[in-house]
């Protein structure tokens, strides 16, 4: 091997937050390796088309916590950022619908009609969560300390975060120990009665989360929704256009652009550890590359139990991380349509087909659906949350044609007697036969579906079960205990080896956070 | 007293005027917004918030009416004298089929309107303009063989612009626009009907201006949103455009600018220069209103410049968290006058400017004394946070802020 070949960082994985740490690191000078095992980059944020002329973001789907700073710092606008905005959210009914905007008056007429104590507190509902979101924010944007063991700089930062938090009112404080312990469905009772609206709004305490509404803990993935981050300033989802793959890509232009190297279709087999110390990579195709030191974007599973062998790990953390909750429990249905879709409640073209569509007609049908994945089916009925990424923007399809997402739960990764392709179709029909009671026409528009299971997540992603978020956002898997405790601070026990994917703090979604934090963490020490 | 009750069936109890295309755009205005555009009605926005119009433009392709835009129609064997002696930018290089963009001056060399001309034929041109000229045309063509005629209300216009905008023209027009250069002309037919497309706008993206006979104007406005729906064809206001306009640093008469003929004290007056039109000022092409003034002021430097500034971020953030504030951004461009200081003094002011959601800055468009003027010069920017003024740093960075290659490019 010649000296070239030796980097100063490999980053494992051409994830978001991989090319995000790679970003930050070129940025600072060093010579980095980005691996990808796959053709295209992004990871679970990617774009393909999957049948001729129709574009998926074929898992991750919308963009809404990516960080404001790391935009900036990374110059991504330049790069290709467009986020187009998705405004509103469309809970079609039976008979009748919810349809919120990003219009104040609007949002409150439409819930008065339906309960007037709720478009009051609705109204105030909004900013509590403004208010919540901002306390939480000092806690994701520092380093989560080793709790265990802390160093000068842990009790430092510690002791910043307690002061914070001792600043917050009382009303702040209350409703941050609520959210961080009870179900989203609880929560939601003390402030409204309307059901669809309750659902729909617990519905994102549920996503990518072996959890119902009414599980304790969903209330907290509520509020991880709740801090979106489009512009600087607390606000919806966004689609980028392109699909989520182009935000990759963005993130990976400007990565080149600092000067790293990415390589696809380099699939690393193990991290060489040489004396207790990650020396480089080995690649499956034999090839091994050098570096002083090596970054995994992997999840935690992947970076420590197959990357590394357990011998060259203390036992306790070996345990810690086989315990790692990670269960996968979504799924993603991509169909390809020959035109919009016509709900019975509201018809026709519109702004609601611009917005989310959520198939969250109330706790029951969410619990429901829960429940079947708790003894091991996929939901018969299940919850969706749906968007039609061509109406955003038409180059995702042919002319006159769209494309729908639907991201789908709940999908068990370990279904009764495995996921065989009879299932797979299976869990596809019940997902069009549930969209149909609403959009009776949706059966006669589809042109094609790519059904993904949580298996097919964890085959094509590398996504261990399938979990989108690389490991449950649970209160015991949050902060010092991401992935495990004592190494949440993207460093882990084999020296130079560091983790920066979402299984670490803050977590999962596309928030380029872990990435970038991580890259801060390691250039700091370096 | 209802006007434009002719062009149209649909009639609104205004006092302004309402545009061939106001029965189409009045019903779909859900917010019922209007602003007042050369004694027209035109849509604020489409939409209760402007922000699917604006990423239109960017993104898609965003329909606009541009009908009350004032209209000229300049012909005769002295057209092209008329005209150089008229505007600061050389009319003997304009070929016919080809557009120019210029601003026109007083004999002082100050600036009275900005628009574009249009070379039809050998001896025909239009011009469009913010605001009426017709008496300063006329009172300049004084002795010439033209015949100038305002056309304003005899032609209506619609921009189409943004990235989709080319293909969805290409799916209509009789004739390919593929080839069709950036600022120029051609005629073609949708449909069999007669229409001029300029690839002009306001946008600073790929774009085009469509010139239509105004009883065609309903006819065309449906031809272009039923093919364009498939490019994402969708209507945009005024609200939408603004922020744009900015994006490419278009100036704007009576917001970044006052014309001299309504400038009540000299100090209101701006040269070309001064509002970064230096480029349309041809001086070796002879004698235009206002040259004598323009080059003695090209020898010594003007004392203002026109720049785009860039409020810069932390430091807002910083403001705004003192009070417990996530940054509070404009919503829609704003148009005030906002001090700008360098070491403690004002050396000028910004005129309009927004938040930019492409390019995820907040940018502005301002004069500055032009010793303070250079890229990257950090000016002090005065803002408001909650109710209590600050300075908060903003840097001189290149116009146009936005300025994606498709502007210019043709297909391959």
């Amino acid at each position: 091997m010649s000296r070239l070949d030796k980097y100063d960082a490999i980053i494992i994985g051409g994830g978001h937050n991989g090319l995000t740490a790679a970003a930050y690191l070129s940025k600072a000078g060093k010579k980095v390796l980005v691996l990808e095992r796959r053709h295209v980059l992004g990871g679970a944020a990617v774009t393909e088309e999957v049948f001729p002329g129709f574009k998926f973001s074929v898992c991750s789907y919308v963009v809404s916590l990516l960080k404001a700073n790391v935009i900036r710092e990374l110059m991504l606008p330049r790069f290709g950022l467009e986020i187009l905005p998705l405004e509103s959210t469309f809970t079609p009914l039976d008979n009748d619908y919810l349809f919120r905007t990003s219009d104040y008056d609007q949002t409150y007429k439409e819930i008065y009609r339906h309960s007037k104590k709720d478009a009051e507190n609705y109204t105030r509902f909004g900013p509590l969560m403004g208010q919540v979101g901002m306390a939480v924010r000092p806690i994701l944007e520092t380093i989560a300390p080793n709790a265990i063991r802390p160093s000068i700089n842990d009790l430092l930062s510690l002791k910043s975060l307690l002061g914070h938090v001792k600043g917050l009112n009382n009303e702040t404080f209350e409703y941050l120990c609520k959210l961080m312990t009870m179900s989203s469905a609880d929560f939601l009772d003390e402030w409204f009665e309307f059901e669809p609206l309750k659902a729909t709004m617990s519905a994102s305490g549920i996503i990518g989360t072996f959890m119902g509404p009414r599980s304790p803990g969903s209330a907290y993935v509520m509020l991880h929704h709740y801090m979106g981050d489009i512009d600087g300033s607390f606000r919806a989802w966004g689609f980028q256009r392109g699909g989520t793959g182009e935000l990759s890509m963005t993130i990976a232009r400007s990565a080149k652009h600092f000067g790293a190297e990415i390589l696809t279709e380099a699939s690393v087999d193990k991290v060489i550890v040489k004396n207790g110390e990650a020396v480089g990579v080995a690649l499956e195709n034999g090839n091994e590359y050098k570096s002083d030191i090596v970054i995994s974007g992997l999840d935690p599973k992947l970076t420590f139990l197959k990357m590394i062998d357990e011998s060259d790990l203390p036992e306790d953390f070996v345990r810690d991380i086989k315990n790692f909750r990670i269960r996968g429990s979504s799924g993603k249905v991509n169909l390809a349509l020959d035109g919009l879709p016509n709900f019975t409640s509201l018809p026709g073209d519109g702004p609601h087909l611009r917005g989310a569509i959520s198939i969250s007609p109330s706790y029951d049908h969410l619990e429901r659906a829960y429940d079947d994945a708790k003894y091991g089916n996929f939901s018969k009925e299940p919850y969706m949350d749906i968007i039609l990424p061509s109406v955003l923007d038409p180059t995702m399809a042919p002319p006159g044609k769209h494309v729908m997402s639907c991201f789908v739960q709940y999908a068990p990764y370990n279904i009764n007697g495995g996921w065989d392709d009879n299932k797979r179709e299976a869990f596809g029909d019940a997902v069009v036969n549930t969209l149909s009671r609403f959009a009776p026409n949706i059966k006669d528009l589809i042109l094609h579906r790519q059904v993904l299971t949580p298996m097919d997540l964890e085959k094509t992603f590398g996504l261990t079960e399938g979990n989108i978020f690389h490991g449950e956002l649970t209160l015991q898997q949050l902060f010092s205990f991401r992935p495990a405790v004592k190494w949440a601070d993207y460093t882990t026990p084999i020296k130079n080896y560091y983790q920066c994917g979402s299984g670490t703090h803050p977590g999962g979604g596309v928030t380029g956070s872990p990435g970038e934090m991580a890259a801060k963490k390691i250039l700091k020490i370096w | 007293m209802i006007s434009g009750k002719k062009s149209s069936k649909f009639t609104a109890n205004t006092q302004l005027k309402i545009s061939p295309f106001f029965e189409r755009t009045s019903k779909i205005n859900m917010s019922q917004e209007w602003k007042r555009w050369g004694g027209f009605l035109a849509s604020t926005k489409y939409d209760l918030h402007h922000d699917n119009e604006y990423f239109a433009i960017r993104t898609k392709a965003g329909l606009l009416d541009i009908s009350p835009l004032y209209k000229y129609r300049i012909k005769g064997k002295d057209s092209k004298l008329f005209l150089n002696r008229l505007v600061t930018r050389n009319i003997n290089i304009c070929e016919v089929g080809q557009v120019m963009y210029s601003s026109w001056c007083d004999e002082n060399g100050k600036v009275i309107d900005d628009g574009t001309i249009q070379r039809l034929d050998k001896e025909d041109f239009r011009l469009t303009s913010a605001e009426p000229n017709l008496y300063w045309l006329e009172l300049n063509s004084y002795g010439m063989d033209v015949d100038i005629h305002d056309e304003s209300e005899m032609i209506s216009a619609l921009a189409l612009q943004g990235p989709n905008s080319r293909d969805i023209i290409n799916s209509i027009s009789s004739k390919s626009i593929n080839d069709l250069k950036f600022f120029r002309i051609i005629n073609t037919d949708f449909n069999g009907i007669e229409v001029s497309i300029s690839r002009t706008g306001y946008t600073g993206d790929l774009g085009y201006e469509i010139w239509i006979k105004p009883s065609d104007s309903l006819k065309i406005w449906d031809i272009l949103i039923k093919k364009g729906k498939d490019f994402g064809i969708t209507p945009a206001g005024l609200n939408a455009l603004d922020i744009s306009r900015i994006e490419a640093s278009l100036i704007l008469l009576d917001v970044d600018y006052i014309s001299s003929r309504h400038a009540l004290i000299e100090d209101r007056k701006s040269s070309p220069y001064e509002l970064g039109l230096g480029w349309t000022v041809k001086l070796n092409s002879g004698n235009f209103i206002g040259y004598k003034a323009l080059k003695n002021e090209n020898k010594n430097p003007s004392h203002w410049r026109f720049v785009g500034i860039e409020i810069l971020w932390d430091d807002l953030e910083k403001l705004y968290k003192k009070v417990g504030l996530a940054p509070d951004l404009p919503h829609a461009a704003w148009r005030d006058s906002v001090p700008l200081y360098y070491n403690k003094s004002q050396v000028g002011y910004a005129t309009s400017g927004c938040w930019s959601p492409i390019l995820k800055k907040y940018i502005a468009l301002a004069h500055v004394n032009s010793k303070y003027s250079s890229l990257d010069t950090i000016l002090d920017f005065e803002i408001k946070v909650e109710h209590y003024r600050h300075l908060t740093p903003a840097k001189i960075v290149k116009t146009p802020f936005y300025n994606p290659k498709r502007k210019m490019s043709c297909p391959d």
